[in-house]
This record gives structure tokens, C-alpha cells and sequence, in this order.
């Protein structure tokens, strides 16, 4: 049998033993060394991954759908063979994510299950409404890249199945990025119609995006222990800075500006200053209660229900049974 | 909780073009071999180049345990097992053989 999630012995504290696995597990993950598997690993240290990749892949199957409605409104055939990729990449992502997290002891159903049924989280950004089509400029060029400084840092993490992942993902995120920059140049340099659309669409989303990356370091409850376990590599407070860096001055070189009076770059700290999101809404929002939150579960709900007969005929054809036809809800 | 989403684990492996090995790829979720091909050309043959794919039942796969990793550590020296170990160029240049061994 191979990457059979193995449930090791003695894995939590108290446990007898316990002290002397840790201190080896902690030793091999210090040097860079990867975990896999079959590996002893501490009980903490699966949770927080199943939790961590869970969300991802939840994140990934639900960024697909405000992009997904857009496709037959894309306004040139280039764009919507480009957005039809973009948005079979993030099923497949999902796919990839939802196998690397089965390795620790989840079933893959029981996730698919956990996100129908509204009790599994996705990111803040996908509970909320794609209204034009700067928004869907908006997602691919500044979602995805928040998403490439959070990706790339943890594909270098030290779980070798999700590190595994994330590198393919990454390389497809590349085309992603490219494209939804592409996408913001065209409507940038585009009428002052386009130029308003996608202002406006930046206002809307700042927001969601300085979110992005979750609560600040000094709210973030987990942030200390996955760093020792080099499960993240960098807080959630330097992924934003991350972000900032690099893709506020294309902003701004794009003539946008950012609806944050208080954002301005620090020359002592070298960093960019900001007024603190709101977590409290951040909270209210990731829990299911944002303005697209219903529909996105809806719209999940109606997919899986709408494929059972292909997955029924499946069934049937690997069983030898007669192949039964979709029947009419 | 519906079972239909399960399925058997496929591992995947990709040939990039003739005469190249196949590589591992990563794996897919299939109730069969044929069905498991179609998800993995939907996964993992979407760019790259591909002249053959192979999917393979998770569970027929034997594995060695990463804590028996050392029994592929040398104990020894085993350079007598390389060309590099030799010193057969010189040994030959010393009884006139000139030409590459
Ligand atoms: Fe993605
Ligand atoms: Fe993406």
C-alpha cells in the first residue's frame, strides 16, 4: 500500500514517548528536512495541515465560480478561452489539494461534504460578488497574486505531499497572474468608461484583498506554532508587506489609487502602512454570513447534485451493472 | 453522507515523449482504470507534453517504510562499483595504449 495515511501512536502530549518524538520531528523539520506520510508526525501538526489544506482546496473549488459566470460574457474569444483555462486550473487545483490532505486522514468525501454543507471554511474573497467584468480583472491579476505569495511560501513548507502540490500549482498560477495583468492593462489604458470600471472595481475589492491573508500577527493564534513546525514560512503580516511591495506600485503605475487614506510607504521601516481591516468582519464573513456566501454554496450544491448520475454511471459501468441515464430532477 | 465521490486512489505517471522514462505525476480519484486515464489527461495533461500516460491502483503499489530508509546507506566504501574508482587511464598510458578505454 502507498501514502496510506498511517494514524501514528503516542502523538500527543502526555502520550508516553511523546517528548522524544517531537524533539526528533522538530530536529528533522528544522533542518528543512521533509515530512511524509507514513512519517510520525505530532496529532497538532496533522489537524492544523488537514485544517490549512482543507481551506485551500475549499478556497480553490469556490474562486472557480464568480470567475466560472463570467465566461459566457467575456467580451473577446481570446479572453474566454484564457478565463476557461484559468477556471478548469482551479478545479483542478482543488483536486490536487483535496489528495494531498487525504494523505493525513481525511477522506476526500467527507471534505467535499464539509463544504456543501456550509461547515468547512474557503477564502474571505470568495464571499463576495463578481459584478463586472473589472472584477473578474481584479480576481485574476491581484487574488492570485496574493495567492502566489501565499502558495510559493508554503510550497517550500516541510509536508512533502502539500509542498508537492503547491509547486504544479504555482507553475499554473504563473498564467494566471500574467493574464488577470494583461486584463487590468487592457481596461487601464482602455476609454475612461473602462478606466472608471476597473477603479471601481479596485475599491470594492481592497478591502476583500488586504484581507486576504488573514487576521494580524497579533490576533493570528496559530501563526507561532506553524512557523516552528515550518508549516508557514512567513506570518500572515509579511505576506501582506509581501504583497504590498511588489504590486501597489504597478497599481499605481496603472493610474489606480487604493480607497485607504492612511496608505503610505514608511522610509524608516521600509514598509508600507495601512489602516488595520476590520477583523471582526473578516471573522463574519469567512463564517458564511458575506454578501455572495449563500449563492457560492448554492451554486456548489447544485454542481454536485447535478453530476451524481455521472458519478452514479461510473459506478455502474466499474460494477458491470446497466449504465443508468440522468434523470430529470 | 453520500459515497460517491470516493473512489480508488490511481497513481499517475506521464512519458514527456518516446524514449523519455515515465515519470509520477501525482494521483487521481477513479472508479477504474479507464476512467482514472480520463481524469488524469483532465489533471495532469493539460500543458505539458505527453506521448503516454500511465495510472496505477494506489493499493497495488509496495513501498519501503522511511524509517528503513538506511537500508540504502552504504556502510562502506563502493567506489569499486564506478569507472570513477579506477585508475586504468593511467595504468594503460604506461603500457602504450594511447587511445580512449
Ligand atoms: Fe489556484
Ligand atoms: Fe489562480
Amino acid at each position: 500500500m502507498m501514502m496510506q495515511p498511517t494514524r501514528c501512536t503516542n502523538d500527543k502530549p502526555g502520550d508516553p514517548g511523546y517528548e522524544e518524538h517531537l524533539a526528533a520531528f522538530e530536529a528533522r523539520v528544522g533542518r528543512g528536512d521533509k515530512v511524509e506520510p507514513g512519517d510520525w508526525m505530532p496529532c497538532e501538526y496533522r489537524q492544523q495541515l488537514i485544517r490549512l489544506i482543507h481551506v485551500h482546496a475549499n478556497s480553490e473549488i469556490c474562486g472557480a465560480l464568480p470567475e466560472g459566470g463570467w465566461i459566457p460574457h467575456a467580451p473577446t474569444f481570446k479572453r474566454k478561452l484564457a478565463l476557461c483555462a484559468k477556471v478548469q486550473d482551479e478545479v483542478g487545483h482543488g483536486q490536487l489539494l483535496y489528495r494531498a490532505a487525504e494523505t493525513l486522514g481525511k477522506s476526500r468525501e467527507e471534505m467535499i461534504e464539509e463544504l456543501i454543507n456550509g461547515k468547512a471554511k474557503y477564502s474571505n474573497v470568495f464571499h463576495y460578488h463578481a459584478k463586472t467584468w473589472a472584477d473578474v480583472c481584479v480576481i485574476a491579476w491581484l487574488i492570485d497574486a496574493a495567492a502566489i505569495v501565499n502558495q510559493t511560501m508554503m510550497a517550500d513548507g516541510s509536508y512533502g505531499p502539500y509542498g508537492r502540490a503547491l509547486k504544479r500549482i504555482c507553475y499554473e498560477e504563473a498564467f494566471h497572474l500574467t493574464h488577470g495583468y494583461d486584463m487590468c492593462i487592457s481596461l487601464a489604458t482602455g476609454s475612461k468608461v473602462q478606466r472608471e470600471m476597473l477603479q471601481d472595481a479596485v475599491n470594492r475589492w481592497w478591502e476583500p484583498i488586504m484581507m486576504f491573508h488573514g487576521p494580524s500577527d497579533k490576533e493570528s493564534k496559530h501563526t507561532e506554532q506553524l512557523m516552528k513546525w515550518r508549516i508557514k514560512l512567513m506570518t500572515n503580516d509579511e505576506q501582506r508587506q509581501t504583497f504590498l511591495k511588489k504590486y501597489l506600485p504597478k497599481m499605481l503605475n496603472l493610474g489606480l489609487t487604493v480607497p485607504d487614506p492612511n496608505l503610505h510607504f514608511d522610509e524608516a521601516t521600509k514598509e508600507w502602512r495601512y489602516t488595520e481591516p476590520n477583523w471582526k468582519r473578516f471573522l463574519e464573513v469567512v463564517r458564511g454570513n458575506g454578501p455572495a456566501s449563500a449563492l457560492r454554496l448554492a451554486t456548489r450544491r447544485m454542481a454536485h447534485e447535478e453530476g451524481a448520475w455521472v458519478r452514479r454511471a461510473l459506478a455502474a459501468a466499474q460494477a458491470g451493472d446497466k449504465v443508468p441515464m440522468p434523470t430529470a430532477a | 453522507m453520500s459515497t460517491d465521490t470516493q473512489w480508488r486512489v490511481f497513481e499517475v505517471f506521464h512519458q514527456q515523449s518516446r524514449g523519455e522514462p515515465h515519470i509520477h505525476v501525482g494521483s487521481v480519484h477513479a472508479t477504474d482504470g479507464e476512467s482514472a486515464l480520463l481524469m488524469a489527461k483532465e489533471q495532469f495533461g493539460r500543458r505539458q507534453a505527453c506521448v503516454n500516460m500511465w495510472v496505477v491502483p494506489a493499493d497495488a503499489i509496495t513501498e519501503t517504510a522511511y524509517e528503513d530508509a538506511d537500508i540504502f546507506e552504504h556502510g562502506t566504501d563502493k567506489s569499486y562499483r564506478e569507472a570513477f574508482g579506477y585508475e586504468t587511464t593511467k595504468r594503460a598510458r604506461a603500457i602504450g595504449d594511447t587511445r580512449d578505454i
